[in-house]
């Protein structure tokens, strides 16, 4: 089967600076993928090339088998996109912001209508729905996201920092949903974090990026075996992280 | 296309529901009912004795009360409506942090700019059919001088060419939107350019043309001198669309009105052809004269917005 997220050699230089370095990639179907790595390393700009809205300066991207580069509108058909802090409109309510994301994607009314309150009931708004999204909390504007994403019936969602900025119990919440897209909807997930414990606890494999490059790719046991050799039988994510982490550090910075 | 529209609907109710219009529009209906009450009395007093006056409906518009006429009243705060209403288009979604949720949806980029320019044009044309839809009740209602099918056309024709010149601004407004990040920022940008097109750019011209062409002490020895000082006044202060759009409208709304020069060089015969053929022209013929100037109004409207199209589309969308 072919993966839903292909790339090659993709490249994003800003000016002399590379933020994303020769960096490929495979995602298969219905795969929760966490992308790892410090602020900075190239993971909003791998985000935002993927889905179109940014221009690669070399290589190739593909999802769900089209180019998003040519052909973005096709893609964003396809995929939801929840970017890191997302803003809505605040004078709208959550129900009315929600009703323009699905004009904006041609949904007829009934059916719009349908897929709102299916959405909202996902996540756990329907009695928020009236209020001005100015009211809402952290942790409600984030769970009106993931609705808006889900109204779309996506076949790939990206999300872009989901849990920052949440209370442990925001995050227990947002992590049981993202791992609900998963199971119940089939849908793959591509999400990125610097958050190395939630990484660790819904992903099946992980990639890690450093400074634009990728740096070790794989699941989480297989990534422990090479970086710390076999016979630890307890690890964290944190553990091959680090050794990753340090390795790209010039020789004398770090310990 | 469908982008387009449910851009263009939200916007469109946006603007409708938004503080922001109902103060300028209640400002702006109070300060044109205000002026045409007063004009529109000031007439009647005047025309009393007059047993048919011809084209006294255009004069409702054009005729300097108190204060002002309403066409001075638009082409001098007109693009304040456009600067009100289109500051703070894209940079609102930025700061709300919208912008990247709304190019991630299935639509083309253009879609939102295209619609947000748009809804702001609709939302401008049908504030000044509006105005000039009461001022023409207030002014039969006081006047009682029904106008004729050439006033409709006259005012359908500066209706339009107001619309395009208000468009202007907003074009102007949303690319400062466009460019600049931060709202306030924008909108003290473009507010600094109104303030240099309205204020300075006439007192520059009238520098400008003194020092290019002096007019000697003496006026009346060199004619060539004073039209030539003048010919400069006019060509620099073309450099503001306030100048283009208010000597086009003058000549649209006074049929009498042939030239947009305000000093004509006149010799025996030509004072004799003007006394003689003292009739309003006919609107085909005063848009023949200020022909240039609407279409040079259209076309800095075009391009003004086609700046701003193309920064929109080139600009990274980074989400922080």
């Amino acid at each position: 089967m072919d993966p839903v997220i292909e790339t090659t050699n993709l490249t994003k230089r800003y000016g002399a600076q590379v933020a994303v370095n020769r960096l490929s990639l495979e995602v298969a179907e219905g795969e929760i993928f966490g992308f790892l790595g410090p602020n900075g390393a190239g993971k909003t700009t791998t985000i935002l090339m993927l889905l179109g809205l940014s221009e690669p300066s070399a290589g190739t991207a593909r999802v769900c088998g089209i180019d998003p580069t040519r052909e973005p509108v096709r893609v964003k058909r396809l995929v939801g996109y929840l970017p890191e802090n997302v803003g809505f409109y605040e004078d709208m309510t959550g129900f009315d912001n929600l009703k323009y994301v699905t004009r904006l994607n041609g949904l007829q009314e009934g059916v719009a209508r349908a897929r709102i309150e299916a959405a909202l009931e996902r996540v756990g708004l329907v009695d928020e729905r009236r209020k001005r999204v100015g009211a809402y909390s952290k942790g409600m504007r984030q769970r009106l996201g993931i609705a808006e994403v889900l109204i779309k019936e996506p076949r790939v969602v990206f999300l872009d920092e989901p849990t920052m900025g949440l209370d442990p119990d925001g995050t227990q919440r947002m992590l049981e949903m993202i791992q609900l897209l998963s199971r119940d909807h089939g849908i793959t997930v591509f999400f990125s974090s610097h958050l190395l414990d939630q990484v660790q606890r819904i992903s099946d494999r992980v990639g890690i990026m450093l400074k634009g490059s990728l740096v070790a790719v794989g699941p989480i046991q297989e990534l422990a075996q090479r970086s710390l050799g076999v016979g630890h039988e307890r690890y964290t994510l944190e553990e091959i992280y680090m050794r990753y982490f340090r390795q790209s550090e010039p020789a004398g910075v770090t310990r | 296309m469908r982008g387009l529209v449910a851009v263009y609907r939200k916007e469109l109710e946006d603007h409708f529901s938004s503080t922001r219009f109902t103060i300028l529009l209640t400002v702006i209906l109070m300060i044109s009912l205000i002026m045409a009450f007063m004009t529109g009395s000031a007439l009647k007093r005047e025309l009393e004795g007059f047993a048919k006056p011809s084209l006294v409906f255009l004069l409702l518009f054009t005729v300097t009360g108190a204060l002002f006429s309403l066409v001075q009243f638009v082409a001098f705060f007109g693009p304040l409506i456009g600067l009100v209403l289109g500051f703070d288009a894209i940079s609102r979604e930025r700061a709300a942090r919208t912008l990247p949720k709304l190019v991630a949806q299935p639509i083309y980029r253009d879609a939102i700019i295209n619609g947000k320019f748009l809804a702001a044009m609709t939302t401008v044309s049908v504030m000044l059919a509006g105005i000039l839809l009461l001022i023409s009740g207030l002014g039969l209602w006081v006047l009682g001088v029904v106008p004729g099918w050439e006033e409709v056309g006259r005012l359908a024709v500066y209706l339009i060419t107001s619309i395009f010149y208000i468009g202007f601004w907003l074009g102007l407004a949303i690319l400062f939107s466009v460019v600049f990040r931060s709202m306030a920022t924008s909108a003290l940008a473009v507010l600094a350019l109104w303030i240099f097109l309205a204020f300075f750019v006439p007192m520059g011209a009238s520098l400008i043309a003194d020092s290019v062409a002096p007019v000697p002490s003496d006026p009346g020895s060199d004619v060539s001198a004073v039209l030539s000082n003048e010919q400069v006044k006019r060509v620099v202060s073309y450099v503001s669309p306030i100048a283009l759009y208010t000597d086009a409208t003058s000549v649209i709304l006074d049929p009498m009105r042939k030239t947009t020069r305000s000093l004509i060089l006149m010799g025996p015969l030509e004072r004799l052809s003007l006394s003689r053929f003292q009739n309003p022209l006919p609107l085909g013929e005063s848009a023949l004269v200020v022909a240039p100037h609407l279409i040079l109004l259209m076309a800095i409207t075009f391009v003004c917005f086609g700046i701003c199209y193309a920064c929109f589309m080139r600009q990274e969308i980074r989400s922080s």
